[in-house]
């Protein structure tokens, strides 16, 4: 109960919207209490889809973590694979070879695409604008088929290696990426042309969900939400990592805040992510996509040739030297492997194909065997398709990390809802909680 | 001799009665979901349904409206706990049988001269057809206010009252959109509005545009469609229906289909002349006159029933405040100015 102005007493009511909900995907569940249609109050909750990924990340090695990230944010799983692999890569203190670091943005930045996509396609559904979904649906399927082609998965993809790349582009890519560009950019104008300036579209997103700025950074918000409300943060112009510094591209903000300037930001970025794959597909060297491990030789073979006067081999191969039966004991070197040996697996045709390559991936893989970064630990983030995906590690020195934190960036605006919600009507629940683009998958962990 | 003639005036009223509700009203009903999912498709670079099929034989998917219907039919008759038993169940009957009624007011052709004598192809020939009509429209929403409240769901109770704040907003649109055109026609007869546009040559739209506009609108809202599906709003509220399943949900969902043939069949005899094809004098060609007739009005109906769907397939959803302000501050005030600068015209001229 509740009282008006004159005093009277108006009677509220709940309705529990979700899970099972069409708007609320099935994973997260908003309490909400009415007046009429009027919001009172909000009660977002969530945690429906936790699977404990971190903690299910402190049981794997450092590598195999990677396809766990898959399923952060599951319609750009490129990008989280790319976080996590740089996050690893600079606590161990290497640096993947710059052909590998342009195949890596590529790969984000299409992923990135698809996740605008869904997000602007499905708010767009959930308004009742079902051939806008389609039509960006369709899109998103040509660049999926893109990402298959480059990975060998639509969604699961698993591309990053620490120290590398699963593989390098495909022979066609660029050409199939061109053509791939321009059904994109036709899809996103037809959608633009059929909502951008659309009365019904605008008056539903224009003056709904509005946060400040002020607010929006207090909240911790990150991505196409924080520069809606006129704020120009984006971690790969603030931070610049792999060879974004190199790439020429615009963060586009808005100015009030709302969902339609969180829309317009969307629709802005799909075409600078677009520019961004052009660019990279322009200037990338030739060369190794992954670091390789140096061939280790036995030292007596080594020992051997430089008998027989061959001493090129003496700077060619690192030396193994057999001290026990176990090989290289963790004893004797326990933090250099990281600098001496790649990390990286070798390609599957190698693991499949040869002896060496076999035993290779064996090493990495098996418990206590593989990889070992020294106790460190690092903080490192890339721009997800919602904002700042970062990874906190933690390595006490074993094959694996001792603890993995990851910063969601769609927490953040949900921990906001009640803010931009309350006040407002039901309906506006819909193109607010699209704006959020809420991907349990990240949410929940 | 007089009870003859009347046995058979009473046999061919069934029969015409018959052929609206089921004949146009069932089977267009069925055709309007085909179409629908096939104009989506093509809208949306889809192929859309083409999969059921009897004996291998699919024509483009036209079957599925009947695997529709045996769906519905096979489907579990599911009554909530919480929900009223009775209201529960009398709910979408009284909705689909209020736009069924409309059916058989529709002029579907004129009075044609066949085999001796005068045949009247209008199923029920009503003096007062036009605010017959609006009314039944207007009742169907009780059928909508029952559903919502029997379901016992905040979500059906939310539908419910937005369906009937809707209704109630368009419902004085709807009429007052059309307060103009009935003044000039001088008639509430749908068949006497035809014949005038059929004897000055000129069909309603030309004279009233603005009203054809604001009909329209209004119309698009009353039978409850996207943009206006605001009582369903299938990923807000879910809507009014949210409790139903089986056939009690597919006679709710005919009704949208009904309102829609209804509303289109009062555009296209009040605005679009109705059964008249220009330059053709229907009435005086006998049998070959009324086929004609029949067809033209049908042909016309379906046109706007496609211009509807490419609205609701285009177009996204209305906020419920937005579009109570789009009827009561819009529309109705642009349909009354029309109505009494009509009225100045009209009673200038004469």
């Amino acid at each position: 109960m509740m009282s008006d102005t004159s005093g009277r007493s108006q009677k509220t009511y709940m309705l529990n919207m979700g899970p099972a909900h069409p708007a609320m995907h099935g994973v997260v569940r908003l309490v909400l209490e009415l007046q009429g249609e009027k919001i009172i109050d909000v009660d977002a909750e969530i945690g429906y889809l936790h699977r404990a990924f971190e903690k299910h990340a402190e049981n794997e090695t450092w590598n195999n973590v990677v396809p766990w990230t898959d399923r952060l944010n599951y319609v750009s799983p490129l990008i989280n694979n790319v976080g996590y692999a740089m996050a690893v890569e600079r606590l161990a203190g290497i640096e993947v070879p710059e052909r590998g670091q342009y195949i890596r943005v590529i790969a984000s930045e299409i992923s990135r695409v698809t996740d605008h996509l869904t997000c602007v396609g499905a708010s767009a559904m959930e308004l009742g604008a079902f051939t806008v979904f389609l039509y960006m649906i369709k899109a998103r399927e040509y660049l999926y088929q893109l990402v298959d082609n480059l990975t060998g998965a639509r969604v699961t993809t698993s591309f990053t290696r620490v120290g590398g790349v699963k593989g390098d582009l495909p022979a066609d890519f660029a050409e199939k990426f061109r053509a791939i560009a321009k059904e994109v950019r036709t899809a996103v104008a037809e959608s633009g042309q059929l909502l951008t300036r659309n009365r019904i579209f605008m008056d539903r997103m224009e003056g709904t969900g509005i946060l400040s700025s002020a607010d929006a950074i207090a909240y911790g918000i990150t991505g196409p939400f924080l520069r809606s409300t006129g704020v120009s943060y984006d971690v790969r112009r603030s931070h610049p990592y792999a060879v974004y510094g190199k790439l020429d591209f615009e963060i586009p903000v808005g100015s009030t805040g709302d969902n339609y300037d969180r829309y317009l930001c969307r629709m802005a970025e799909i075409e600078q992510s677009l520019r961004l794959v052009e660019q990279c597909l322009e200037q990338i060297p030739e060369g190794k996509h992954s670091l390789e491990p140096k061939e280790i030789k036995h030292a007596y073979e080594i020992q051997d040739a430089g008998k027989f006067g061959d001493t090129a081999l003496l700077a060619k191969y690192a030396a193994k030297v057999d001290q026990t039966l176990e090989g290289m004991s963790k004893d004797d070197q326990p933090n250099t492997r990281v600098l001496d040996r790649t990390i990286t697996l070798p390609s599957k045709e190698s693991t499949y194909s040869n002896i060496e390559g076999l035993m290779n991936h064996f090493e990495l893989v098996m418990w206590s065997w593989g990889v070992k970064i020294p106790p460190s630990q690092t903080y490192f983030a890339v721009e997800g398709g919602n904002g700042e995906l970062g990874f906190h590690l933690v390595s006490d020195g074993g094959d694996g990390p001792y603890r993995v934190r990851c910063r969601p960036p769609c927490l953040f605006p949900m921990a906001a809802l009640k803010k931009l919600l309350v006040g407002g009507q039901i309906a506006d629940v819909i193109p607010t909680f699209g704006s959020v683009n809420m991907i349990a998958g990240e949410l929940d962990r | 001799m007089t009870f003859a003639i009347s046995m058979n005036d009473a046999l061919f009223t069934t029969a015409k009665v018959l052929f609206a509700v089921v004949g146009v009203g069932l089977n267009i009903a069925g055709f309007l979901g085909w179409v629908e999912r096939k104009q989506s498709a093509v809208m949306q670079d889809r192929i859309g349904a083409n999969r059921a099929s009897i004996f291998g034989i699919k024509i483009l998917g036209l079957f599925h409206p009947i695997a529709d219907a045996i769906k519905m039919l096979t489907k579990e008759d599911f009554v909530p706990k919480g929900a009223h038993k009775t209201l529960h169940g009398l709910a979408p009957v009284l909705s689909l049988g209020c736009a069924m009624f409309c059916l058989a007011a529709l002029p579907y052709g004129g009075v044609i001269q066949f085999a001796g004598r005068s045949w009247d192809l209008q199923p029920i020939a009503l003096p007062m057809g036009v605010p017959f009509v609006l009314a039944a429209l207007a009742f169907g929403v009780h059928g909508i206010v029952m559903a919502g409240y029997a379901s016992g769901s905040n979500y059906g109770l939310l539908g419910a009252l937005r369906g009937a704040s809707q209704m109630i907003a368009y419902e004085v649109c709807l009429a007052s959109s059309l307060a103009g055109l009935l003044f000039i026609y001088g008639t509430l007869d749908f068949s006497e509005a035809v014949r005038w546009q059929a004897l000055h040559g000129v069909w309603g739209i030309v004279v009233q545009p603005l009203a054809f506009i604001l009909f329209l609108t209004a119309g698009a809202a009353v039978t409850k469609r996207a943009p206006f599906d605001l009582p369903e709003g299938e990923s807000e509220i879910v809507g009014y229906h949210v409790e139903y399943s089986g056939m009690k949900f597919g006679m709710f969902l005919m009704t949208d289909f009904f309102e829609s043939i209804v509303i289109c069949g009062v555009i296209t005899a009040l605005f679009l002349g109705g059964w008249t094809i220009p330059g053709l004098d229907l009435p005086s060609m006998g049998l070959l006159g009324g086929a004609l007739m029949v067809a033209s009005f049908i042909g016309k109906m379906m046109f706007l029933l496609f211009l509807l769907m490419q609205l609701r397939w285009t177009l996204p959803r209305f906020r419920f405040d937005q579009l109570l302000d789009l009827g009561w501050k819009n529309l109705l005030p642009l349909a009354l100015l029309n109505f009494l600068a009509t009225a100045w015209v009209v009673y200038l001229w004469r």
